[in-house]
């Protein structure tokens, strides 16, 4: 009797189900669609922070640059004299990854030799910076002699200058199980061997490769020396990841910064161990910046990092309000439908029902009405994860800004190789968010019966009996 | 069967004291059939709730079966209207989304009737009734006299001690009204439940073998019609 009346109420009275139900719906909807927004948003900063730091790697260790070194690329681009203006030209060069000072490589093996740390590797991370273009012609050919020379020509003829810039990674071959790149990365071709310390062989990014057509077997000029592919590696997207990994011996030669490198990637020996690590370090090496995953997180800035807030704090807020929203049309619309079946229900105490069975009549159809509403829900928040993947825009993370790279193009090129990561945000479904869907349904569905199960059960049946519908 | 003494039924209404039913004292003996006759708002349907343990009285005892239904557990009270009461209604209240034999289920429901049995004895009940072949139909899909052949049937279907029926047939026209009145006479007279009907028509109760009044709150066996005076106007034309 209990399902055949509860089939009878919704199947007749189906526009209060109908409504009831859209509302839990709309409500557990958006709990789906923000949740697997906050999913997303979390792999992506995985994604970002994997990217950034190196897959195995839990502490990395740099060192800023000291006074007097780095500075803005110079590259000579002010024509030496009259004959060169207006000439084109085409230049390469490798710098040092701007912000980051050197350390030798000898702290490296102090550092794997601390407790906790269960492998260490030295990096040297290097920008490779291409410009071509015309010198600057400033016009005419003024003579030099005595008299001062003609005023510069209020608009400047600057003449374009195309820079084009990739980062390159020096990586420790002898130690393979941290650093830059891990041969776990390598999609095709292969990892570095132990021999191949200074042998001119190179990793590259699989973006990269697309870009400029590069397979194994390839070859790519760096510095003037001509390099064979050896492998093609995935998520190489940013600031710590680069897009050609070469040995250590050849970055260090080709930045002659032999012995040094600027960075060392730690892998400690458990999750747990991380935070001693790394205040070991930071005792052993005391000029060094020691940075974890957790650090990294919190430098996270960008439009991933407004998203990863505005999912934490408007989203939660945002669901809550529409989940007790939900919630309270769907008690409401139910006590409300209790309220015009008063008589009904106090016949049936007339008939000998018990209060608990009443009770159970409505919650059960309360309880009918949240599943149907969490199936709804399910299917507005799969439409609105599908609408947030399609339609969200990508979003970009920029990680602790290494101070001026130095104005102009050569410049911006250097900033913009560094420290920018772009992530498309995705909303990821998963069955613990349909688990959740039908578990708020079930919680809603057993509220509004509850309440209106005890405004049904609580009245006397002559009371009840008296009410006028 | 019923002994009631002194009871008193007071209702609080807007923060004024309504005496229902004042000092009522009335015996009904098993398978009697009472007529319980009065004008609307006098406390008949106060009365037949007391009767039928779905109310409590404020003052006195309501003795069914040697048991003060004043002082019992509101878990008994329950247990007498699923198994000794049958219920009529003046506006049916059938529950509107179930059929007809469904409706009837719903009285055997707390009896713990199971599915089959619930189903063959819903439709004996209505065959009764003569609505046999109108179980499957809603409320809504039957007339005013069906509907109410139908709360008749529901209140028969378990078999009670006493059928209570509160002004059976005010929201019928007449010619269903005797209809309905002539079921429940024959129904008595096969089954001799006791029957308690409250009601305003004096044609209805006339049919009863045994009648009381009510005038205020106030029960009396004698017809409150008979004391009052004639009219001057009336007196002067006779």
């Amino acid at each position: 009797m209990f399902f055949t009346y509860v089939a009878r109420m919704l199947r007749r009275r189906r526009r209060q189900a109908v409504v009831v139900a859209l509302g839990l719906a709309l409500g557990i909807g958006l709990v789906v669609t923000v949740s697997a927004m906050s999913a997303g948003v979390r792999t992506a900063q995985d994604t970002v922070l994997h990217s950034l730091y190196g897959v195995a790697t839990d502490v990395t260790v740099t060192q800023a640059a000291g006074g007097g070194s780095g500075g803005p690329a110079r590259f000579g681009l002010n024509p030496r004299n009259e004959a060169q203006q207006g000439k084109s030209f085409s230049r390469d060069d490798v710098l040092q990854t701007p912000g980051l000072g050197t350390i030798s490589q000898d702290q490296v093996s102090k550092v794997s030799d601390l407790s906790g740390v269960s492998a260490a590797s030295g990096g040297l991370t290097l920008i490779s910076i291409h410009a071509e273009g015309t010198f600057p012609d400033f016009g005419g050919s003024g003579s030099v002699s005595g008299q001062a020379r003609s005023a510069p020509t209020a608009t400047p003829s600057v003449a374009p200058i195309k820079v084009t810039s990739y980062s390159i990674s020096g990586v420790d071959v002898t130690n393979s199980a941290v650093g830059a790149i891990t041969p776990s990365q390598v999609t095709s071709g292969r990892y570095f061997t132990a021999t191949e310390t200074n042998s001119k062989v190179a990793v590259v990014d699989a973006g990269y490769a697309k870009q400029h057509e590069l397979k194994v077997g390839s070859t790519i000029t760096i510095g003037g020396t001509k390099y064979s592919v050896i492998g093609i590696a995935t998520s190489a997207a940013g600031g710590q990841a680069s897009n050609v990994y070469i040995p250590l011996a050849r970055a260090q030669k080709l930045a002659g910064l032999t012995g040094k490198v600027n960075r060392i990637y730690v892998k400690a020996s458990s999750a747990s161990a991380i935070a001693a690590v790394k205040s070991e370090i930071q005792k052993a090496l005391p000029k060094a910046t020691v940075t974890t995953a957790d650090d990294l997180a919190a430098q996270v800035s960008g439009s991933l990092a407004s998203a990863s807030s505005l999912a934490s704090r408007l989203g939660t807020w945002l669901s809550v309000a529409a989940l007790i929203a939900a919630f309270a049309v769907a008690s409401l619309l139910t006590m409300s439908a209790v309220g015009r079946r008063i008589r009904e229900f106090g016949t049936l105490k007339a008939l000998g029902w018990r209060s608990r069975r009443v009770v159970g009549q409505v919650m059960g159809e309360a309880v009918v009405q949240g599943i149907l509403g969490g199936v709804l829900g399910i299917g507005v928040g799969v439409g609105g994860a599908f609408l947030v993947s399609k339609l969200a825009p990508t979003l970009k993370a920029t990680i602790g800004a290494t101070g001026n790279s130095g104005p102009g193009p050569v410049g911006q090129a250097l900033a913009a190789a560094s420290n920018t990561v772009t992530v498309p945000l995705t909303a990821p479904l998963s069955a613990s968010l349909f688990a959740l869907a039908i578990g708020l349904a079930l919680a809603g569905g057993i509220l509004a019966g509850t309440l209106g199960g005890w405004r049904a059960a609580r009245l006397r049946p002559a009371e009840a009996l008296r009410r006028v519908e | 069967m019923y002994e009631l003494t002194g009871v008193t039924k007071t209702y609080r209404k807007n923060g004024t004291r309504i005496n229902a039913l004042q000092d009522v004292d009335l015996s009904i003996a098993e398978g009697e059939f009472l007529a319980i006759q009065g004008p609307t708002g006098q406390g008949k349907s106060t009365l037949l709730q007391l009767l039928g343990a779905l109310d409590r009285p404020t003052s006195g005892s309501v003795v069914f079966e040697g048991r003060d239904m004043a002082t019992m557990p509101e878990g008994r009270l329950t247990d007498l209207r699923a198994g000794s009461f049958g219920f009529v209604f003046q506006t049916f209240n059938l529950i509107p989304t179930l059929t007809a034999q469904e409706n009837v289920e719903t009285a055997l429901v707390p009896r713990g009737v199971g599915g089959s049995d619930r189903r063959a004895r819903a439709r004996a009940a209505l065959a009764d009734v003569g609505l046999g072949d109108r179980a499957a139909h809603l409320p809504s899909e039957l007339s005013g006299g069906e509907q109410q052949r139908v709360a008749i049937a529901r209140a028969l279907v378990h078999d009670p001690k006493v059928v209570l029926a509160d002004e059976p047939t005010g929201n019928l026209d007449e010619g269903t009204r005797d209809e309905i009145i002539g079921l429940l006479e024959s129904l008595w007279a096969d089954r001799r439940q006791s029957l308690v009907i409250v009601t305003h028509d004096t044609g209805i109760a006339r049919r009863a073998p045994r009648r009381a009044w009510i005038h205020e709150g106030r029960l009396s066996t004698r017809d409150p019609s008979d004391l009052v005076p004639i009219e001057p106007g009336d007196s002067t034309e006779g």
